[in-house]
């Protein structure tokens, strides 16, 4: 085992004081978690932190040896780029570790006006390549790249052969099928999108229904899943539906599965990736608890040559089914 | 009297023809239709590229012979070693322009050249422009998810920077792309072997949804809208913004017959109404939407104002 793979860092989400704490508590390196307004990808009604929260949430870190990244994610809006670049402000001022960062204007933004501010590159911004990341790392002194979820394994691991700069995968949670922060999908169907808003599928496009003895749910008017009225009908999440395609009739472009690569922190340590990643800021704080507290237990086996064990999270996860994604090169 | 308002980019072929129909459409288009640029080549999928790439030179320099100039298209993701190589190459010579459609080519870019930035680069607000346009940017053709609001304000940071902006004005729009192909998942294949199933489709593959409606095309890696995305009836508005060029995607039909409709609304020989008529009768298989421009869902369809 490489001296690299006993380092490996496991980052952890947080929607709410509360799960901060929690994932501080259950054994989290670094937690990450965003501004309560748009500059962030889960900006969810009653989520994310007042800068008062954060500035006690950054506080509890730090006096737990953890670090904090603020996620300030979302794509700024033409004529009120000064929201986001305040954003990135007040996470300097408060003490951030670092700051997570899709946009190029918003990047270079810091790069010049917090030049000890460490940047970390979105999965929002898609680097899929050596090249992309080192654009990035030349041009703002990015540090870390968070990837997008359309690499093998493999890929990852020539990837960091070549590159100066950290890298960061995600191993468990909610799985975009699409490259991040490349997709329209939601505002197509909804006017609300990802990149503008900080919202996929939003619930307050949603609507269940009960026609004759089946139970629809439809994302602005298009029905996503149409199921037995007896079955839980699916939130309608638009790339986990339900569709037609030519003769194909079911889940055109990704089950409704959830992400865990547990069983591949060896071959992603041996890959030379730096941290973990659980996706999840929308989750309560038992979920974030439960899971953070078995990947660190994960982590710990691994740093200390025993197994790991496989599926212990299962019941945590949408659907009951999981998958290791574009981690495994049949996905494609 | 008729002014041209608007220059006009005929965009990259998004789907998989056969390399006859590659040739065929370019050179129609090079001799018949009214459109000022033309970008060519493969942006949706690198294993398509080799079917018709010897047809890529005699089509260039048919367009150019046709009056057209000539920019070249670049990957929309770019993930394996033969498509950064492909990228470098595309930054190494130097005879025609490239779009940018992946921020992977920025790492190409030289300090004297200049480029254009395609429809799938972020570009959201007039930081991310200004950073670009430093770069050597000249055009930015805007994401087309972008509302009427966001695109004044881009204009106004452009005309700063001396660079034009272009908007997706016809054709159905570039939604997603993956790693994973759905073309190939629709009939139980991989994209490792795919058997380059997409090539049945000239306009992509209806998604509908259980209840029949139509919702979405699926074009191998990428995914569409079904509705063809149609500004044909805004083009006042855009131009009393300053958008200074429009983007025709092409499809299957007659599209010199598009072309033509957009060049004679945007001279103002004929009227908006008019123009949508032409554009009924060119596609009439299709239905359209500009439901993006107004912040609304981007399926929505509004009648011109």
């Amino acid at each position: 085992m490489s001296a690299r793979a006993k380092d490996l860092e496991l980052i952890c989400p947080a929607g709410t004081p509360a799960a901060f704490r929690a994932a501080i508590n259950a054994g989290a390196h670094a937690v990450y978690c965003g501004f309560n307004d748009e500059t962030n990808a889960r900006n969810f009604p009653g989520l994310n932190f007042s800068r008062e929260e954060m500035a006690a949430a950054i506080k509890y870190a730090h006096q737990h040896d953890a670090k904090v990244l603020i996620a300030i994610n979302t794509f700024p809006r033409a004529g009120a780029f000064w929201r986001w670049s305040k954003a990135v402000d007040d996470a300097a001022r408060l003490g951030a570790d670092a700051v997570i960062l899709a946009d190029l204007g918003l990047l270079d933004d810091a790069a010049r006006r917090h030049p000890g501010l460490r940047l970390h590159v979105s999965v929002q911004a898609a680097a899929a390549n050596a090249d992309a990341i080192a654009f990035y790392a030349r041009v703002f002194g990015a540090r870390r790249v968070v990837l997008p979820r359309v690499l093998t394994v493999q890929e990852i691991a020539a990837i960091n052969r070549e590159i100066d700069v950290e890298t960061e995968v995600f191993v468990f949670g909610g799985l975009c099928v699409m490259a991040e922060g490349r997709c329209s999908l939601s505002s197509y169907a909804t006017g609300k999108s990802p990149n503008m808003n900080g919202a996929c599928s939003p619930a307050s496009h949603v609507e269940y229904r009960q026609e004759g003895d089946e139970l629809v749910s439809r994302l602005g008017g298009f029905a996503i899943h149409r199921v037995s009225a007896a079955e839980a009908a699916p939130y309608p999440t638009l790339c986990k539906g339900c569709f037609q395609a030519g003769d194909y009739k079911g889940h055109v472009f990704e089950d409704p599965v959830s992400l865990d690569a547990a069983s591949l922190i060896p071959q992603l340590a041996e890959a030379g990736v730096t941290a973990l990643k659980i996706e999840g800021r929308q989750r309560s704080r038992a979920y974030t608890e439960a899971v953070v507290r078995s990947f660190r237990r994960a982590l710990d086996a691994y740093a200390a040559g025993r197994p790991i064990a496989a599926g212990e999270l299962r019941e945590l996860t949408e659907g009951q089914q999981t998958t290791s994604g574009a981690y495994r090169k049949t996905w494609r | 009297m008729t002014t041209k308002r608007f220059e006009s980019t005929l965009g990259p072929l998004q789907f998989n023809w056969s390399a006859a129909a590659f040739a065929d459409f370019y050179a129609r288009i090079a001799d018949e239709a009214p459109v000022d640029r033309v970008v060519i080549g493969e942006s949706v999928c690198s294993k398509r590229e080799p079917f018709y790439a010897d047809r890529i030179p005699a089509a260039i320099e048919r367009l150019e012979r046709g009056g057209k100039s000539v920019v070249l298209a670049s990957l929309a993701l770019v993930t394996l070693d033969r498509e950064r190589r492909a990228a470098r190459e595309l930054f190494e010579q130097t005879q025609h322009e490239v779009e940018i459609d992946d921020l992977t080519l920025m790492n190409f870019v030289r300090p004297e050249t200049s480029f254009s930035i395609g429809p799938l680069v972020n570009v959201y607000n007039e930081a991310t422009l200004g950073f670009l346009a430093r770069q050597g940017a000249r055009r930015f053709c805007l994401p087309p998810e972008l509302p009427f609001a966001s695109v004044e304000v881009l204009v106004a940071a452009a005309n700063v920077n001396g660079a034009a902006v272009e908007v997706w004005a016809y054709g159905r729009i570039p939604l997603a792309i993956s790693g994973r192909c759905y073309h190939a998942r629709a009939h139980g294949l991989s994209k490792d072997s795919c058997r380059f199933v997409c090539e049945k489709d000239l306009d992509g593959l209806a998604v509908r949804t259980l209840e029949g409606a139509e919702f979405l095309a699926v074009n191998g890696v990428q995914t569409l809208s079904h509705k063809y995305g149609n500004l044909i009836g805004d083009l006042d508005r855009l131009a009393q913004a300053g958008v200074k060029s429009l983007r025709l995607s092409p499809h299957s039909g007659d599209f010199v017959a598009v072309t033509r409709a957009f060049a004679a609304t945007a001279s103002g020989e004929i009227s908006p109404e008019d123009g949508l008529a032409l554009l009924r009768q060119a596609a009439p298989e299709a239905e359209f939407s500009n439901g993006f421009l107004f912040g609304d869902c981007g399926a929505a369809f509004f009648p011109s104002a």
